[in-house]
Parts: C-alpha cells; structure tokens; sequence
C-alpha cells in the first residue's frame, strides 16, 4: 500500500513548527500532497497526531557478537513499535564495525531482517581503541554514515585531531562521547552528595565540560563536522553555544533518559537506571530539556544499549551500563510534552529533523517529496509499562511499571505500513 | 521492644528508637559477658552462615563469637576463594545458600549495594557486615554503645571523625548514627579524602585537625589504607602523620576527658600514635572491640526475634 491517503490527523510539522488538522497523501512511497481541512476517502485518523518517523542516532544492535541482547529483527520491530523509521546503529559491537568487511556483513543483515531503515555507523579508530583510524574512505563507500568510537574517548589528541582532518577530507562527521577520560574512570553515578552516602564511584560533571572543550578546541583547529552524541550537564552548555556561535560544524544529542530521569531514580542501587553518562541532578534534567527548546542541542536519541539480565543483576558498580530505549522514546518524550514543558513540534524537530538533516537524509520531515516514513500516534492514552512485553531481546528498561501516555499506532516506512497496534 | 528491621543493610533505615533499642539490649549483653555464665541461648537452634567476600579477620571472628554464645550454629564461608572464582554470581551464590535455609547471613562484600542486592533474593535475616564504602551498621552501632557508656549519653556530645572519609563505610555509617541522635559532627581530613557533596551532609568539614578538634567530646580516627598513601591521594605517609595523624599535641585541642577510638586495625605511626592508642585514660579501642561482640549479640536476638515472630502462624502469637 505505498498509494494511500490519511485525513483528519493532527499534522505535525517540525520544520513550520506547527500542529494543524488536515491530511497528507502518499504515492509510491513518498509525500505526494498535503492539505489543510478535510477531505473524501482514504484512511480517517480521528484527529490523533501525524508526524515524521523519528530517526534515532545511536541504536546499538548485537549483531555481530552479541545477537543474544538484540538481533536486527528484534531492534527493527522494536523500531518500528515505537515510531522509529530509521534506526542509525552504533559500531561498538564485540568485533567492533572497523572494517568494509564488517560494515558489508551487518549491512546485509540489517537489510535483510530490520522492518525500518537501517544505517550503520563505522567505528573511527580500529578496535575503537583511540591509536590508529579507521579505512575511513573505504567505510564512507561502503556506506557509513558517521564515524564513531562509542563511548570510548579518543584520548590522544593527537590521534584525535588527525582523525578529524581526515575525516574533513572526505566530509565524515564525527560522532564523538565529550567526557574526560582520566575523571571518569569506573565511575557509576554522578558525583554528589547521593553518590557518597550510596557509596559509589563517582564523576564530576566536570569530565563532560573539559571533554566538550577539548574536542571543541580540536574541531575549530581542523575544521571538523562533529557531533556530541550526549550533553547532559549545564556546565557543558556554555562551550557548546559559543562553538555554534562561532559558525564551528558542531551538534549536539541527548539521550531520552538524561530529559526524563534524574540521579535519585538510582535509589537502592537499581542497575537499571545505571547509564552512560550517569544520571544528572535534577538541575541538569531542567537545563537540558530547555536546551532542546532552545536548538541549542539538536538531537534527542534513544542511546539504545541492550544488555541481558545477568549484565545488570550485580552489584551496581559491576553491572553493565546502558538502557533500552526504542519502544519508549517517544512516550518518554510525551512526558515532556504533558509536563508543558517541550512542544510536539519542538519534539520531532530533535527526534526526526535534526538528526536527518545532519545525517543528509531526506527523511524526518513533513514535506511533499520527502519519503512517507511517518508516525501515527495517539499522545495522551495511558498505560503502565511492562518491560516483558517489549518486543527488544533485552528488557533492561528504567521506565518498568511506570505510567506513561502515548501509543503508535501505526508506522509507515516509504509508505509501507511496518507496524499497526494490534496487529502483530 | 521498638525494632522492626527484617534486616539489617543499614544505619540509615532504622529509627532513633530502634537504635536505642539495640544499645539497651547490647548493654544487658556486655553485663553478661563480663560475669561468668557467658552464654544465652536467644539463637538456639538457628544458622548463622557468614559470608566474607571480603577477608576480615577481627569483624568475622565477633560475629562468630556473637552467634556462637547465643546458641547459634555458626558456619564460615571465605567466599573470596570460593565459587566466585569459578564464575558465580552473587545471586547465584545466594540462591544456593538460601537453599540450605540459613536464619542469619552475615555478609561482607567489596561492592557497595551488595548487600542489599543480596538480601532480595533470600528468605533470611541478613546482616551487613560492610559493604563498598556504603554502610558498616554494626561498626557505627559498637562506637554509639562504646560512647554512651563512656560518655553517658549519645546526644549533644561534639564527635570529630578524622582521617579517610571518602573511602569509609564506617565514616558513613557512623555519620548517618550520630546524626539520628543529634550530635554535632566534624569531618576532618585532607580535602582529597572528603566525599563529594559532603557539605550537603549537615556536619562542619576542617582540613586542619587543631581547628576540628577544638572542644570535641569524641574524637574517631579512621584507618588509612596502605594502596591511598602512594601519592595519589596523599603525598606520603610521614606528611599525613604530621598533619593529621594523632598525637598528644593535636588531642590537647579536645576537651581534658576526651576519648579516642579507632575501628581497627591501627596502622601506628600513620594516622595515631602508639601512645595515644594504648593511653588507658583516653583511648577506649579495646572496648571498642569488647563492645562489638555485645552489639552483634543484640541485633542477631532482635532480627531473630522477628524472624520467628514471622514465622509463627498468625493466631499462636496472640
């Protein structure tokens, strides 16, 4: 059905910045027509909310190594339940994405098994172990779309500001983790007076400032395209705004869970909600999500990080870090929107625009030619969250037995539709 | 009887009362260890397994004595050589315990939040006999009784704690404790064994022991570990000593009738001086010592007593 009309939905335009009632048609898999109003025939949406698919930079997928916490089927129906239309994968698998070979492998695979797009990202030093780079041209070819170490910090700046050059050379953007390496280390949780009483490795939030400076100050000497795939804390704003207002290349992501969480949800050690970096003070949440409202950050992502029960059932500091986040993005996100605190406009801008444009994509916009990966979705139903009915392999949510609001109901894909509630 | 405690993971879960509750019990229990007939019987036919993930010389053996002359059947487990080295987990680990239906667990554990992650999982009472530099309740709860007799009172009095804050489990504990029973508390130390955050604690904070000292009823000195006296932390041992290590001078701050304790085991010559430590008159660590076989006698009874009282089906109790 890549032919189809929708009517009567709640357009959501994040590059006009609004919400108008009207419809949108699709021929051959693309927006052919948008209209105010309404109008005969095709599909009625009641008025629940039409968006773009959200495009979600930095999914990590198991595959190849670890197809136990997340195959591309399950990440890719995981996807598409929860209104993501391209997912935009991580290289820090075990046997990291550091080769065309590699690349070629997983790009199959995910063609082959994933019900939304699927792009990969290339790891950017070999083995993501910060010393030598990547075949940076050869995995441009072969089709990454930005090169990334994860979470691993490319400590050497030498290494680093050569890697950027090249990467400049051939028009890569750099996906980096701005964080100290040297503060942070075995760090579990965010420094203060809740990590001390808890007992736990700490960080400064600190580490995150003086790596976005350091980067910032390497991006400016080679003229880098770069990208912070998480700013959680205020101190790290004021060098991200003054890079922009600079004219540097730079953006900046933040995951779902530093927008809807805080150090306290730790409590008595529940791993669940130990991530990277850390959860922030409120104080942090509050200036992030204001950021978002701002531009200042561009990009909202899932940081989708799969890990199995027996990573996380240990003590909090042994526990494997990370937290899915595909299916509960975009409730999370309504959250923000319930809590008045971020528009549904300002919301797709982060989840679907920004990512797509600095991507170079078409998608993540609701524009005639642009392709039909749309997300419809009602935002104020509630529901309890039970994290065994998550369609990922890996059920390590923080968000298990909250209320929340929203529900996809349908996914469409170049027209295709990949998900519809009730259906599978 | 005010304690309600399932286990105990903690200072920071129980009530003041519960405190005093346990003090009380303790002291009857010290009397009777002084006297002649030793032995109670309040843990017959009960296990106590302790579980040591962590190797303990002096806490494990008075947890052992404490059950033993209870009536307790006391089994060790050095987990630090054990199945962990094969692979186990924890839980694992707990399950298979749990399995041999133990009453009492008595846990040590290098990790933080070990412990209670361990007390999810079994049907017993559990113990925590330090975990990470989290908690160490009976440590705090033998300091608490070791002062009250001392001092005759565990309010209003002016507590310094000296020395490696940030590492301590019993630091914390001991703040968490003190502070429920409304003391003024001083943190002393260099700045680089200060916790984060810890103005947010509610205690005053000195880099400078004459400063901190000044006035104080108690004065607690901390042990520094061996691997944070290689520069990293602090520049060498004999600098620390100077500037923070006990000595007559530095304790000429405190009140005349100051008493001075240390959880042991003392590394003399580093953060106190032989003198003062073994100084009848002033230093209380061999009650210390004496106190914390009384203390683990009261909260194994107690846990006990609710633990039977659990067990028991609803109508015989009443």
């Amino acid at each position: 059905m890549t032919n189809a009309l929708y009517r009567n939905a709640r357009l959501i335009d994040p590059e006009a910045q609004t919400e108008t009632l009207g419809w949108l048609r699709i021929e051959n898999g693309v927006i052919a027509e948008i209209g105010d109003g309404d109008r005969a025939g095709g599909v009625d949406c009641g008025g629940l909310c039409l968006a773009p698919g959200i495009v979600d930079l930095g999914v990590k997928v198991g595959e190849p190594g670890e197809r136990h916490k997340e195959s591309f089927r399950t990440a890719g129906a995981a996807a598409a339940a929860g209104g993501v239309t391209t997912i935009v994968t991580r290289p820090d698998t075990t046997t990291p994405i550091d080769t065309p070979e590699v690349l070629d492998f997983v790009r199959r695979r995910g063609q082959e098994a994933a019900a939304v797009r699927f792009l990969p990202m290339a790891a950017l030093t070999k083995a993501r172990a910060g010393r030598e780079m990547t075949e940076i041209g050869f995995l441009l070819d072969a089709g990454a779309v930005a090169f990334t170490d994860g979470d691993h910090v490319v400590a050497d700046t030498k290494v680093f500001s050569r890697c950027m050059r090249y990467a400049r050379s051939v028009g890569a953007l750099i996906v980096a983790h701005p964080q100290d390496p040297g503060l942070s280390e075995g760090a579990a949780v965010t420094s203060g007076k809740f990590a001390s009483l808890r007992g736990l490795p700490a960080v400064s939030p600190t580490a995150e400032k003086m790596g976005l400076e350091r980067d910032l100050a390497l991006v400016q000497m080679t003229g880098a395209r770069y990208h912070a795939d998480q700013i959680s804390t205020a101190s790290a704003l004021p060098a991200l705004a003054r890079a922009k207002a600079e004219g540097l290349d730079v953006t900046a992501g933040v995951s779902i869970h530093h927008l809807t969480l805080n150090e306290l949800d730790v409590a008595d050690y529940r791993t669940f909600f130990k991530i990277k970096p850390p959860l922030r003070a409120e104080t942090d949440r509050i200036a992030m999500i204001d950021a978002v409202r701002d531009g200042l950050i561009d990009v909202i992502c899932s940081m989708h990080t799969p890990q199995d029960e027996e990573s996380k059932r240990l003590p909090f500091e042994a526990a494997a870090s990370g937290a899915v986040g595909l299916e509960t993005l975009l409730p999370a996100a309504l959250r923000l929107y319930h809590a008045e605190q971020l528009t549904l406009p300002v919301l797709f801008r982060a989840m679907a625009l920004n990512p797509a444009r600095r991507l170079g994509l078409p998608g993540g916009r609701l524009r005639v030619g642009a392709p039909a990966d749309l997300v419809l979705f009602d935002p104020d139903v509630p529901f309890v969250l039970d994290r065994a009915r998550l369609r990922s392999k890996s059920k390590n949510t923080p968000f298990d037995g909250q209320r929340m609001q929203g529900r996809v109901e349908t996914t469409l894909v170049g027209g295709d539709i990949v998900y519809r509630r009730g259906a599978s | 009887m005010s304690f309600r405690q399932k286990h105990l993971l903690g200072i920071e879960p129980l009530r003041s009362e519960e405190i005093t509750t346990i003090l009380d019990l303790a002291d009857r229990y010290a009397e009777m260890e002084r006297g002649t007939q030793k032995h109670g019987d309040a843990l017959t036919g009960l296990t106590q397994i302790n579980m040591f993930f962590e190797a303990s010389t002096r806490t494990q053996a008075s947890f052992e004595i404490a059950g033993k002359r209870l009536g307790a059947d006391v089994m060790n487990m050095a987990m630090a050589a054990s199945s962990l080295k094969k692979g186990e987990t924890l839980i694992d680990t707990a399950l298979t315990l749990n399995a041999m239906h133990p009453d009492l667990l008595v846990v040590r554990h290098p990790h933080s939040g070990a412990v209670n992650l361990l007390a999810e999982k079994v049907n017993c009472a559990v113990l925590n006999a330090g975990d990470g530099r989290h908690e160490h309740p009976t440590q705090a709860l033998l300091d608490a009784l070791t002062i009250r007799r001392a001092k005759g009172r565990l309010h209003r009095l002016n507590i310094a704690i000296c020395g490696d804050i940030a590492h301590s489990r019993v630091a914390r504990s001991n703040i968490l404790l003190l502070g429920k029973m409304e003391n003024r508390i001083r943190l002393i130390g260099p700045p680089t064994l200060m916790p984060a955050g810890v103005a947010e604690w509610g205690v005053e904070v000195y880099d400078n022991m004459a400063e901190g000292l000044e006035g104080c009823d108690v004065v607690m000195m901390l042990r520094l570990q061996k691997e944070r006296m290689d520069g990293a932390f602090i520049p060498s041992e004999r600098e620390y000593y100077h500037r923070f290590g006990l000595d007559a001078e530095k304790l000429a701050a405190a009140k005349p009738d100051a008493i001075v304790m240390h959880p042991g085991p003392m590394n003399r010559g580093v953060e106190i001086d032989g003198t003062i430590a073994d100084d009848i008159n002033r230093s209380v660590i061999q009650e210390q010592v004496e106190m914390g076989v009384a203390v683990r006698m009261a909260v194994m009874d107690l846990l006990a007593r609710n633990l039977r009282a659990c067990r028991t089906p609803q109508g015989v109790m009443a």
